[in-house]
C-alpha cells in the first residue's frame, strides 16, 4: 500500500517536474547558444512567455484544412506526454514503470510524429508535405538505429523496460563498456534527428526549403503553435531524459526511497538535464546543418554504430 | 461444426451456380457475407471449445476418401478469413458483380479457402488451394477481358501455378506414409527428403504469400481485382498460403526438425517487409500501396515464424511460443485493417472515381466516414500505439530483442540484422500510411470530381464500419485474442508452451516486459481530453478561418476554386524523399533530366523510370529462356519423317527403361 502511493507521488512529482524543465530546457538551450555566438540572448524563461502569449490568442485556420488541424496538437502532445511519464527521471520505480517499454516509448514518439506529418499535409500547401516527407524519411533510419540501441541495452539489462536497464545501470555492475559507447553515440544521432536539431534541421531556421520540422507548422498558430511548440519542447526534454536515465544514471533514488533520496536525486537530475543541455549548445554550436540529402548517411552512420554495439555485445559478454 | 461448416460449404456452391445464372445480384454477396459470419462464430467456438476430430467423407478421389478435421491451427485462420470476409461480401453487396463470372467466381474463392482449411489430408488441401488460385485468377481476369489486367492475371496464372507445382512435390514428399495428415505427423521427414520437403514447401507457399524473389505478381494482381476481392486476397489468400507453410513445417514435418530451418524465413521474411515497405512508398495507385504494404506484413509475418522454428529447435520452449503467437496474431491483425483499408480505397475509388492520389485529394471534407475510417485503419498498419498494429509488431519486436537467448553468434547476428530491417520497415510503412492518408483524403481536392465525391452510405458504410470494429477490438483486445490461439502454441510446439498473455496484457515473462493496450490508450484518451478541456474553458478564442498563409504564396486564381493543385504534394513529390533515400534497395532507377534552355518557356521536365529488381533479375531472363524454348521446340515441326520415328521409339525405350528401374528398385 505505502509502496503504492510513494510510486503514484514520485510520478506525480516527476510529471510536474518534467512538464516545468521543458520550456527551461528549450529557453536554456537557446540562452547558451547566443552566449556562444557572443550574444545576449533572451532570457531562458522566453519560450514560456511566449508558450502563454500564443494560448491567449485566436487560431486562425487555413482554408481547406480540416478536423485534423484542429486535433492533431492535442493527440502529439497527449503521447509525448505519455512518453515523458514514462521515462524515469529522478527517481525510479514509478507508478506507470511496469508499462515503461522502451519500443512503447519509440512508438509514442511516432504517434506524435505521425500527428505532426498529418497536420502538415492537412492544409495542402506546398512545404507542409514536403516536411512530412522528409521527416518520415528521417525516421526510417532513426527507428531501426533506436532499435539496434534497445538491442544492445535489453541483451545488457534482460529486459526492455526502461526502468529496469536505469536500476541496473544505477547499480553500476556492468562497468564500463565500448558497446554502450556506440549506443550512446548512436542514440544521440537519433536524439538530434528526432529533435531536428543542427546537423539535421534548424530550429530557427527561417528558410522554407531547408525546413523539416518547422515546414509543417507553417499554417499552425494560437493554441495550436502553442501546443506544438510544447510538444517540441517536452519532446527534446524526454529525449535528454532518456540518455540521462540510461548513460548517466548515478544518484537516481531508487524504487522505494524516501524524500532525501528524492531530493539527492532531484538535484542531481536537474545537473544531468542541464548537463546535457550545454552539450547539445555546445555541439550545435561548433557543427553545420547539414544538406536533407547527407541526413541518411548521418542516421546510417549511427544505425551502423548500434550493430556493431550489438555484435560486440553478443561476442563479449559471452553468451555465444 | 463439421456439419454446419460443411452446410456452409454447400450454401456457397448453391450461390456460385445462382450467381453463374445470373440470379441475385445483391442476394449472392449477402448470402456469402452471412456464411462468413457463421464461419467466423464456428471458428471462435472452436477456439474456445476445442478442436473438433477428424471425419472421413464417403467421396474423394480413387485412393482414398476425402477426410476434414477443425483443429485449433485451422480454427484461427478461418477466424482471419471470416475478419476479412464478412466485411468484403457486405462490400461487394454494396457495389454489386460486373459479370456472372465474377458472381459465381466469389463464393467459390471462399470455398476454396475454407476446404483448405478444413482439410485433414494432403490431396483434400490441395485441391483447396488450387480452386483457390484458379478462382481468383477468374476473378481478376474476368473484370480485364485485355490490357494492363490481363497482362497482372496472366502473371498471377504463372506464379500460381509455379506454386502449385511446388506444393504437390513437396506434399508427395511429406506424404510417403499415406495421405492423411496423421500418418504424415506420425513418420516425419529426415534428412535430405526433409530439407527438400522444406525448400519446395517454401518455394510453393511463399510464390503465393509473395515472399521474395517471388512477390512480382502481388502488386500487380491484387490491385487489378474488385474491391472486395482485392481485400479477400490481400487480406486472406496470402494468410491461406501461410497457414500451408504453419501446417507443413510445425505441424506435418514434426517437431524434431533442426532449428536452422527458420533461418531461410527469418532471411526471406525480413527482405519481403522492407521491399514490400519501400515500394509502398513509391506506389502511384491506392491499392498498389496497400498491395505492397500486405508483402511487408507477410515478410514480418514469415520472419516471426522463422524465429519460431529457430527458438524450437533451441529448445527454447516460451521464445518460441512468443514468436508464434507474434506471428499468429499478426496475421489476424493485419486481416482486420488490411480489409478495412482495401474497402476505403474502393470507396474512395468508387465514389471519387480515381484511385491515383494525384487525381483525389481533401476527400475528409467529403467523405468523413471513409476519411475516419482509413486513419483507424492506416494508425493500425503503420503500427502506432494503442492501435491494433502496434500490439502484435511489439511481439515481433520483442521476439527478435529476446532471440540473443539463443547462445549461438550467427543467430544472434541474423536476428540483430532483421530487427533492424524489421524495424525500418516499420518507419517506412508508417510513410506509406501517411502518403496514402495525406494524399488521398487530406488537402485541396486535385479534380472537379474529387471535390464532388460523396460519403459511402448503406450497406458500403455498413461494410467499412464492420470492418473498423473490427480493427478497434483488436486493438483492446489483443491479448484475449491471443489467449483463443492458446491450442495452436500447446499444439505445436509442447504443453509447456503458452502465449505471451496476462489478463488484458501483452507478458514477457522472464524478461519483464508489458504492453498494455487498456492502461495506454485510457491514459492517451485521458491525456487528450484533459488537454482539450483545459485549453476550451470558457473565454478561449474561438479559431477564425483565413487563407492559407503557405508562406506568402499568391493566392490562385479565380478560375481554379481549390488553388492551384500543382502547389500540393503529388504522389511523386511525397515519394521522392524514400525514392532516392532507399528506392535503389528494392527498384531498378532511371531519371532523365531535360533542363530547360535558358530563355525559353519550355518547362524543364524530370522523367523517372522505377521498376522492381524482380522483373530485371528474374522475370525477364524468364522470358527470354521462353522465347528460346520456344524457338527450338519450333525446330521439331521441321523434322523428316525418319527423325519423328526416332523420336517415338527413343521416347519408349526411356519409357521402358524407367519401368524396369522401377521394378528394380
Amino acid at each position: 500500500m505505502m509502496a503504492t502511493f510513494l510510486a503514484l507521488l514520485t510520478q506525480i512529482l516527476h510529471a510536474a517536474l518534467i512538464l516545468a524543465a521543458a520550456p527551461l530546457v528549450v529557453g536554456g538551450v537557446r540562452w547558451v547558444k547566443a552566449r556562444l555566438l557572443g550574444r545576449r540572448g533572451p532570457h531562458p524563461l522566453q519560450p514560456l512567455r511566449d508558450l502563454l502569449k500564443l494560448l491567449r490568442k485566436r487560431p486562425v485556420l487555413a482554408d481547406g484544412s480540416s478536423v485534423v488541424t484542429r486535433a492533431t496538437p492535442y493527440v502529439a502532445l497527449a503521447a509525448t506526454l505519455l512518453a515523458a511519464l514514462l521515462v524515469p527521471g529522478f527517481a525510479q520505480g514509478m507508478a506507470l514503470a511496469p508499462v515503461a517499454d522502451l519500443i512503447l516509448i519509440a512508438g509514442l514518439l511516432a504517434l506524435a510524429r505521425m500527428a505532426l506529418a498529418l497536420a502538415g499535409h492537412d492544409a495542402g500547401t506546398a512545404f507542409g508535405g514536403l516536411g512530412a516527407a522528409r521527416e518520415m524519411t528521417f525516421a526510417a533510419f532513426a527507428e531501426p538505429a533506436l532499435l539496434a540501441s534497445v538491442l544492445v541495452l535489453a541483451v545488457l539489462a534482460g529486459s526492455s523496460n526502461l526502468d529496469a536497464i536505469a536500476a541496473l545501470f544505477r547499480e553500476g555492475s556492468l562497468g564500463i563498456r565500448v558497446s554502450l559507447l556506440f549506443v550512446l553515440m548512436a542514440l544521440m544521432a537519433v536524439a538530434l534527428a528526432e529533435n531536428a536539431r543542427v546537423p539535421v534541421d534548424n530550429p530557427a531556421t527561417h528558410l522554407e526549403l531547408t525546413m523539416v520540422h518547422e515546414a509543417m507548422l507553417l499554417e499552425a498558430s494560437g493554441r495550436h503553435l502553442a501546443l506544438w511548440e510544447a510538444q517540441a519542447a517536452l519532446k527534446l526534454t524526454v529525449w535528454l531524459a532518456l540518455l540521462a536515465a540510461i548513460f548517466l544514471p548515478f544518484g537516481a533514488a531508487p524504487a522505494g526511497a524516501g524524500p532525501i533520496g528524492w531530493v539527492v536525486g532531484l538535484v542531481l537530475w536537474g545537473a544531468k538535464m542541464a548537463l546535457l543541455a550545454v552539450a547539445l549548445a555546445v555541439f550545435e554550436t561548433a557543427i553545420a546543418k547539414m544538406r536533407v540529402f547527407r541526413v541518411p548517411e548521418f542516421l546510417g552512420a549511427a544505425l551502423l554504430l548500434a550493430l556493431l554495439a550489438a555484435a560486440l555485445v553478443f561476442i563479449t559478454t559471452g553468451l555465444a | 461444426m463439421l456439419t454446419l461448416l460443411g452446410l456452409g460449404l454447400l450454401a456457397l456452391a448453391v450461390l456460385a451456380g445462382l450467381g453463374a445464372a445470373g440470379l441475385g445480384r445483391r442476394l449472392v454477396p449477402l448470402g456469402a457475407a452471412a456464411v462468413a459470419a457463421v464461419l467466423g462464430a464456428v471458428a471462435v467456438a472452436t477456439l474456445a471449445l476445442g478442436p473438433v476430430e477428424e471425419a472421413v467423407l464417403a467421396l474423394g478421389p480413387p485412393w482414398g476418401p476425402a477426410r476434414v478435421a477443425l483443429d485449433a491451427l485451422s480454427a484461427w485462420f478461418l477466424l482471419v478469413l471470416a475478419v476479412v470476409a464478412l466485411p468484403a461480401a457486405l462490400f461487394a453487396a454494396a457495389t454489386g458483380p460486373s459479370s456472372r463470372a465474377e458472381a459465381a467466381a466469389f463464393p467459390l474463392f471462399l470455398a476454396a479457402m475454407v476446404l483448405v482449411l478444413l482439410a485433414a489430408d494432403a490431396f483434400t488441401l490441395l485441391l483447396g488451394f488450387e480452386v483457390m488460385s484458379l478462382a481468383s485468377w477468374a476473378l481478376v481476369a474476368a473484370r480485364h477481358p485485355a490490357g494492363r489486367g490481363r497482362r497482372a492475371a496472366r502473371l498471377y496464372f504463372g506464379f500460381a501455378a509455379f506454386s502449385g507445382l511446388c506444393l504437390i512435390a513437396g506434399f508427395a514428399l511429406l506424404s510417403a506414409p499415406g495421405m492423411g495428415f496423421s500418418e504424415m505427423r506420425a513418420a516425419p521427414p529426415e534428412g535430405w527428403r526433409g530439407t527438400l520437403a522444406l525448400v519446395l514447401i517454401l518455394l510453393g507457399a511463399g510464390s503465393k504469400a509473395g515472399l521474395l524473389p517471388f512477390h512480382l505478381w502481388l502488386p500487380l494482381a491484387h490491385p487489378a481485382a474488385a474491391t472486395p476481392v482485392s481485400a479477400l486476397m490481400s487480406g486472406a489468400m496470402v494468410k491461406i498460403a501461410l497457414y500451408v507453410l504453419v501446417r507443413a513445417l510445425f505441424d506435418l514435418a514434426g517437431v524434431a526438425q533442426p532449428g536452422w530451418w527458420g533461418a531461410p524465413l527469418v532471411v526471406l521474411g525480413a527482405a519481403t517487409a522492407l521491399w514490400g515497405a519501400i515500394r509502398a512508398n513509391v506506389e502511384t495507385d491506392i491499392k498498389a500501396i496497400l498491395a505492397c504494404s500486405t508483402l511487408e506484413n507477410v515478410g514480418l509475418i514469415t520472419l516471426a515464424l522463422g524465429l519460431a522454428l529457430v527458438f524450437r529447435g533451441a529448445d527454447l520452449a516460451p521464445l518460441a511460443a512468443l514468436a508464434l503467437s507474434a506471428a499468429l496474431l499478426h496475421t489476424l491483425v493485419h486481416a482486420g485493417f488490411k480489409g478495412l483499408l482495401f474497402l476505403v480505397a474502393g470507396a474512395v475509388a468508387e465514389q471519387a472515381g480515381s484511385r491515383d492520389p494525384d487525381r483525389l485529394g481533401g476527400l475528409i471534407h467529403r467523405m468523413p466516414w471513409v476519411a475516419g475510417l482509413a486513419m483507424l485503419g492506416a494508425a493500425s498498419a503503420a503500427a502506432l500505439p494503442p492501435f491494433s498494429g502496434f500490439a502484435s509488431e511489439w511481439l515481433v519486436l520483442q521476439a527478435l530483442i529476446q532471440s540473443w537467448r539463443v547462445a549461438e553468434l550467427p543467430v544472434q547476428l541474423l536476428s540483430a540484422a532483421a530487427l533492424v530491417t524489421a524495424g525500418m520497415a516499420l518507419a517506412l510503412a508508417a510513410a506509406a500510411m501517411l502518403r496514402f492518408v495525406g494524399l488521398v483524403f487530406l488537402g485541396r481536392p486535385r479534380t472537379p470530381r474529387a471535390a464532388g465525391a460523396l460519403d459511402a452510405s448503406g450497406l458500403m458504410r455498413a461494410a467499412l464500419v464492420v470492418a473498423g470494429a473490427v480493427c478497434a477490438a483488436l486493438a483492446l483486445l489483443a491479448a484475449p485474442a491471443l489467449g483463443l490461439a492458446g491450442g495452436i502454441v500447446t499444439g505445436l510446439l509442447g504443453e509447456g508452451a503458452a502465449p505471451p498473455i496476462s489478463g488484458l496484457d501483452l507478458i514477457l515473462g522472464e524478461a519483464g516486459a508489458r504492453y498494455a493496450p487498456w492502461a495506454v490508450t485510457a491514459l492517451l484518451a485521458g491525456l487528450t481530453l484533459a488537454l482539450w478541456y483545459g485549453l476550451h474553458r470558457k473565454g478561449a478564442p474561438e479559431p477564425r478561418r483565413g487563407p492559407a498563409w503557405d508562406c506568402g504564396f499568391m493566392p490562385p486564381p479565380a478560375d481554379l476554386p481549390f488553388g492551384d493543385p500543382l502547389t500540393q504534394p503529388s504522389a511523386a513529390g511525397a515519394a521522392q524523399p524514400i525514392r532516392r533515400a532507399l528506392g535503389r534497395l528494392a527498384l531498378a532507377q532511371r531519371e532523365t533530366h531535360h533542363p530547360a534552355t535558358p530563355g525559353s518557356t519550355v518547362p524543364a521536365r524530370l522523367r523517372v523510370e522505377a521498376r522492381d529488381h524482380g522483373f530485371v533479375a528474374l522475370l525477364w531472363p524468364l522470358g527470354r529462356l521462353r522465347r528460346l524454348a520456344g524457338h527450338q521446340a519450333e525446330r521439331l515441326r521441321g523434322l523428316p519423317l525418319s527423325a519423328y520415328l526416332a523420336l517415338a521409339l527413343g521416347t519408349l525405350v526411356l519409357l521402358l527403361a524407367l519401368l524396369a528401374w522401377g521394378a528394380v528398385a
